[in-house]
């Protein structure tokens, strides 16, 4: 998340105090991103050193206005339209894990992806929870956690995939221990 | 005392080389109050599972008891008696007749169970009225938008005084915020003293239990730590 523009954006509704600032910003996403007030008074000095925004008249009270100029609205726009980068992904340690465990000697892979997916599901559990308990009105706080469930869902629907995956290529496990089947570079081609 | 119990529950479908075994040894217990979401891939027992707890078949080993009575040692009759008045059934394609309205739809397994025409069609309203479905109360489903024929389902499931709610993958077809506010309303039904047993292969569904377990090749291999009992819940919400 850019503190930066979402400065930006809450200052194109009028001029604002550094304080206010902190206090939208914590309400708009859910208040689950906490930001302290040097963070929003540094992005406010560097914000005005780049000619985005720039200090309100004094006639606008006792505390230190800022306010959004041309180029900080151009700024934000060409900011809100452009796609984030999604390309590269991201190193998931996850699944990491489970690609290292199919060579590891004695860990049974199913159990272990199993293990994982019981942990994926309680946390979906706790969001639940949390936008369960949620006014229908904070619809701020409902998207941030939509956002992270859907994450979380699509853990645990890798998680079956490679289960299911696995299982094809191994044989049924059988009470007595065999050799282990040949390792093959499963999985990415 | 505990709505549904399944205790070392087996089922095996087929004989010899063509045996299957859908269940093995499956202990669940959900009390009044709770819902529980059985989790598992496709093959994994989940369907079985729904149908041993909701009498429609008796297992091969083990005991089923809903209420506290064991389902073995009724009659056919009785068995019966008991899906009609104590269990309520929600599925994925929804099931409702094309030719009778919402209410009447709501209403007709109480009429099937001998109550009055009138008394069934009052309970059929309550039930939907609980589920804001008043207005539509005398549309035929095709007149219903996806989200309103499953509430509808719900309806059906919860009227009269059923004890038991089980739903096979109950948004069905419906998209991701609909299939939550089915969710929510499941969620709610149980919260007012029913127990749920959602059957869903869905994460995101299944979140909405209390507890939420996994099946795989017929076990139960798992199951999510219960935050809090069904009691604190209920307690969380009267001081509310």
């Amino acid at each position: 998340m850019s503190v930066r523009h979402a400065v930006l954006a809450l200052l194109s509704e009028g001029p604002k105090y550094g304080l206010q600032l902190r206090h939208e910003f914590e309400e708009r996403t859910g208040e689950v991103w906490p930001i302290n007030v040097g963070q929003i008074y540094t992005t406010l000095q560097r914000l005005e050193r780049d000619g985005m925004v720039e200090v309100g008249s004094e006639d606008d009270g006792p505390q230190k206005t800022y306010r959004l100029t041309a180029e900080g609205a151009t700024e934000l726009d060409e900011w809100l339209h452009t796609p984030p980068d999604l390309s590269s992904p991201p190193r998931d340690e996850l699944v990491i894990k489970v690609l290292v465990a199919m060579h590891v000697p004695g860990v049974d892979i199913e159990e272990l992806i199993q293990a994982h997916r019981r942990r994926v599901v309680e946390l979906m559990q706790e969001w639940t929870r949390v936008k369960r308990d949620a006014s229908e009105h904070d619809i701020s706080l409902v998207l941030v956690v939509d956002a992270e469930l859907f994450r979380l869902d699509s853990v645990v629907r890798w998680l079956d995939a490679a289960d299911s995956r696995l299982r094809r290529v191994t044989p049924p496990p059988t009470p007595t221990t065999t050799p282990a089947p040949a390792k093959r570079k499963a999985g990415v081609r | 005392m505990s709505a549904l119990e399944l205790i070392g529950v087996t089922k095996v479908y087929g004989r010899g080389a063509g045996e299957v075994q859908a269940l093995r040894e499956v202990t669940l217990v959900v009390d009044p109050g709770e819902l529980v979401a059985v989790m598992g891939p496709s093959g994994s027992g989940k369907s079985t599972l729904l149908t041993i707890a909701g009498t429609l078949e008796n297992p091969s080993s083990g005991e089923v008891l809903i209420g506290g009575v064991p389902v073995a040692k009724l009659s056919r009759n009785q068995q019966a008696a008991m899906r009609r008045r104590a269990i309520g059934y929600v599925f994925q394609d929804f099931n409702l007749l094309a030719g009778l309205t919402a209410v009447e739809n709501v209403a007709l397994p109480l009429e099937l169970d001998g109550v009055s025409t009138r008394t069934a069609r009052r309970s059929a309203l309550e039930a939907l009225d609980r589920l804001s479905l008043s207005a539509r109360a005398d549309h035929f489903p095709d007149d219903l938008s996806g989200g309103e024929r499953q509430r509808v389902a719900i309806a059906r499931a919860v009227v009269g005084q059923r004890r038991l709610l089980l739903a096979d993958e109950p948004s069905g077809a419906l998209d991701s915020v609909n299939g939550e506010a089915v969710m929510r309303l499941v969620r709610s039904t149980c919260q007012g003293g029913v127990a749920g047993v959602v059957v869903t292969h869905d994460a995101q569904l299944a979140s909405w239990a209390d507890r939420v377990v996994f099946l795989r090749d017929g076990r139960m291999v798992d199951q999510t730590a219960r935050p809090a009992g069904p009691e604190s819940l209920l307690q969380a919400d009267a001081a509310r």
